[in-house]
């Protein structure tokens, strides 16, 4: 979409008006300054689907739109996560991050900040794994997506 | 030359071929009226309230199918306006509104008159744009008049920030614009045409449903020779009305709510549904799981938005209705199947059977005023030819079943947003574009408080419009649906203390007349349209206890209708 002020504000209000749901909303200038690139999770019927498309299309400030999940892509949010890490927890936090390839990006007396990327269900996973850690923070980026191969959304 | 923003913004008007603005002056604006103050090409005219200059630029769109221009000042300028803002969005009418705006320092300060005109008006507008530098606001003008008025029209607001009004620079109007994220379509997909095309020919119990769209796109010629070719039945919702000549034998009436019987029978019962510029309202539809059961639905729209949004559609067409109409028809001509005549005279006989249950009729011997009567009345003495408008309420559905408009553009209500207070600022915009012809204004006692005060911009740009006032003293439709739905509890329905509209129509300098007897109203219409140059205000008490029938309740479909 055209990287105007209050693009995104007329897609979320767009959302809300109609009532859909946005569960995750990414954003952020392309390689060309004048245009940025959304990704939006959202969820409903077939129908919903198809009013969301056409609706986001109505607006002025969207220049092209494709439903990724109409063929094969990559979906990719990132978490970073601070945990409790003292004593004997820090080698299993460790190990953990192997797994999980993430990265420890900083390290306190008290405390690990994780990096892990992936798809949302691979986060989940991650945190979940963490089990009776203590997380004293969670931050997700929220999804981004691109399609396979050599489908891709030109302007 | 270096022009100021002002003054650039009186140029672009200019440039643009706009002859005509209505607002209201206010400091965030002041420059701007200066620059207008100094030349002639612009009209400004003043309204007495922001809403009344937005609903006024609306009826010129409607009456003319030229771009209504309203100027307004920043914070209550703008929140005034957007009633008229989000009545020309719902039905699809182009209209520019320029709001002031506080200096660009001062935005977010919570300054003197400052609204975030951008936000609140987001929801309610096709697009909207902040000119931060003077240097854009010959193109962004540009682009709101191209944005405003190709695809689905709507409104576009242009807020202006005061210090952007006094920067200068060199003065250019883009001759053309184009935009990399908005290329409206006009053409239908051939395929898709072609597949319609066949199915209507097929039809064994056809029917063709047109709103709004036929009118904004001028495709009122074109839908009348389609629809003559087939020999098809036709109904036009409330914003349709005009599109195809009421008094034409294929003309069914309106459908929907308070339609015809015989229009809402026909659309229960038909085969192919052919929907043409019309967006499946609910005041349409009735229940939508009860609606045309049977049939297969053709839909041709210039917003793929408004296409299966409502209902399932067969055939998809996304294209100008002018187009497609012209394409269906060279398509028609050419095809080597013709309508079924068989199957057509007995869906007419039928249809004929519905329409002789005359769904319309009311007591005409009644010693009270009708209302009923009156818009007959009024149909006979103006020979159908008036531009009315209308408020909302029992009056506007009134009007719109016993006035017989054979051409567009000469019934203008609020359809979508339903907003009382409309009717008579846009008769004064509907009177400003068409000098000389009959504008009319149908309201009832309610809706006309919204907006009296207009009054006094008609005796200032003497503006001879001819006022119908139904009063029965009561807010009609909300006590027709307390009557039905409520028991007989007149919550607040009842207009107690009201003016004496006739004289008050007299002291803002117009005459004032009160018709009380059945056998007065015709003379009453015949003396008031003689008044050519006056505006008359004519005050009708009518019946407190008539209905407007027949009507489908919430929840019924379309052929469950209350017949009286």
């Amino acid at each position: 979409m055209e990287n105007e002020a209050g693009a995104l504000s007329r897609v979320a209000g767009l959302f809300s008006a109609r009532g859909y749901n946005i569960e995750s909303l990414t954003v952020a200038p392309t390689e060309d300054d004048t245009i940025s690139r959304m990704t939006i999770v959202t969820t409903g019927s077939e129908e919903i689907i198809e009013q969301i498309t056409k609706q986001l299309n109505k607006l002025i400030d969207v220049i092209k739109l494709v439903e990724l999940t109409d063929g094969e892509h990559i979906e990719r949010e990132m978490l970073l996560i601070k945990v409790k890490a003292k004593d004997k927890v820090k080698d299993e936090i460790t190990r953990l991050c192997e797994i999980f390839r993430g990265h420890i990006i900083d390290v306190s007396e008290e405390s690990y900040v994780i990096e892990v990327s992936g798809d949302s269900e691979k986060l989940d996973a991650f945190i979940k794994s963490l089990g009776k850690m203590e997380i004293i923070e969670v931050v997700r980026s929220g999804v981004s997506g691109i399609a396979r191969g050599s489908r891709s959304l030109d302007v | 030359m270096e022009l100021t923003g002002a003054e650039i913004f009186v140029n672009s008007l200019k440039d643009e071929g706009v002859k005509h603005v209505f607002g209201y002056p206010g400091g965030a604006v002041l420059h701007i009226y200066d620059a207008l103050y100094q030349q002639t090409d612009v009209e400004h005219i003043l309204c007495r309230h922001e809403q009344g200059a937005a609903h006024a630029a609306d009826g010129y769109a409607r009456s003319s199918g030229k771009p209504g221009v309203v100027l307004v000042t920043s914070g209550p300028g703008a929140t005034n306006a957007i009633t008229g803002i989000a009545t020309a969005y719902m039905d699809s009418i182009p209209m520019i509104c320029f709001t002031g705006q506080v200096p660009t320092s001062l935005i977010g300060n919570d300054a003197f008159q400052e609204v975030d005109s951008i936000g609140i008006t987001r929801p309610c507008v096709k697009h909207n744009f902040l000119v931060k530098d003077v240097k854009d606001l010959a193109t962004t003008i540009k682009k709101a008049f191209y944005i405003a008025t190709t695809g689905r029209p709507g409104p576009v607001v242009i807020d202006i920030p005061k210090d952007v009004t006094a920067q200068k620079c060199e003065y250019s109007y883009p001759k053309k614009i184009s935009m990399r994220s908005y290329n409206p379509v006009v053409k239908g997909h051939l395929g898709q045409v072609k597949r319609a095309v066949k199915l209507m020919l097929s039809a064994k119990r056809p029917m063709i449903y047109t709103g709004g769209g036929v009118i904004l796109d001028n495709a009122s010629k074109s839908l009348i020779d389609l629809t003559r070719k087939l020999g098809y039945p036709i109904t036009n919702t409330l914003m349709g009305l005009g599109a195809y000549p009421a008094t034409d034998k294929q003309f069914l009436g309106m459908l929907g709510m308070h339609g015809t019987y015989q229009a809402n029978m026909a659309m229960h019962q038909s085969d192919v549904l052919i929907a043409i510029g019309a967006r499946f309202d609910d005041r349409v539809t009735g229940n939508i799981e009860k609606f045309c059961p049977t049939a297969k639905i053709i839909h041709v729209d210039i917003d793929p938005a408004s296409i299966a949004k409502n209902v399932k559609v067969d055939i998809p067409i996304v294209g100008a209705v002018g187009a497609v109409l012209k394409e269906m028809l060279s398509l028609v001509k050419e095809s080597k199947t013709s309508p079924d005549k068989e199957a057509l005279k007995e869906w007419w006989k039928q249809i004929e059977e519905w329409r002789s249950m005359d769904c319309l009729k009311y007591d005409r011997d009644s010693a009270i005023i009708k209302p009923q009567f009156v818009l007959e009345k009024l149909y006979e003495v103006t020979k159908g030819d008036a531009f009315v408008t209308s408020d909302v309420g029992q009056h506007q559905m009134f009007a719109a079943q016993f006035y017989q408009f054979d051409k567009p553009r000469r019934w203008i209500n609020s359809g979508g947003l339903g907003t009382m207070g409309f009717g008579l600022p846009a008769a004064m915009g509907a009177q400003m574009a068409n000098p000389g012809e009959q504008v009319v204004c149908v309201t009832g006692e309610g809706s006309i408080q919204m907006n009296i005060q207009e009054l006094s911009t008609c005796k200032q740009y003497n503006l001879p419009i001819k006022i119908i006032n139904l009063n029965n003293g009561y807010l009609g439709m909300v006590r027709q649906w307390q009557e039905f739905f409520y028991q007989n509890r007149y919550a607040m329905s009842y207009m107690e203390a009201l003016p004496d509209f006739s004289k008050l129509a007299e002291s803002y300098g117009h005459v004032g007349m009160k018709i009380e007897k059945p056998g007065d109203v015709e003379g009453a219409l015949i003396e008031a349209m003689k008044l050519k140059d006056r505006l008359v205000f004519m005050d009708f008490i009518t019946d407190q206890k008539e209905n407007v029938y027949p009507m489908i309740p919430a929840g019924a479909g379309l052929n469950e209708m209350i017949l009286i």
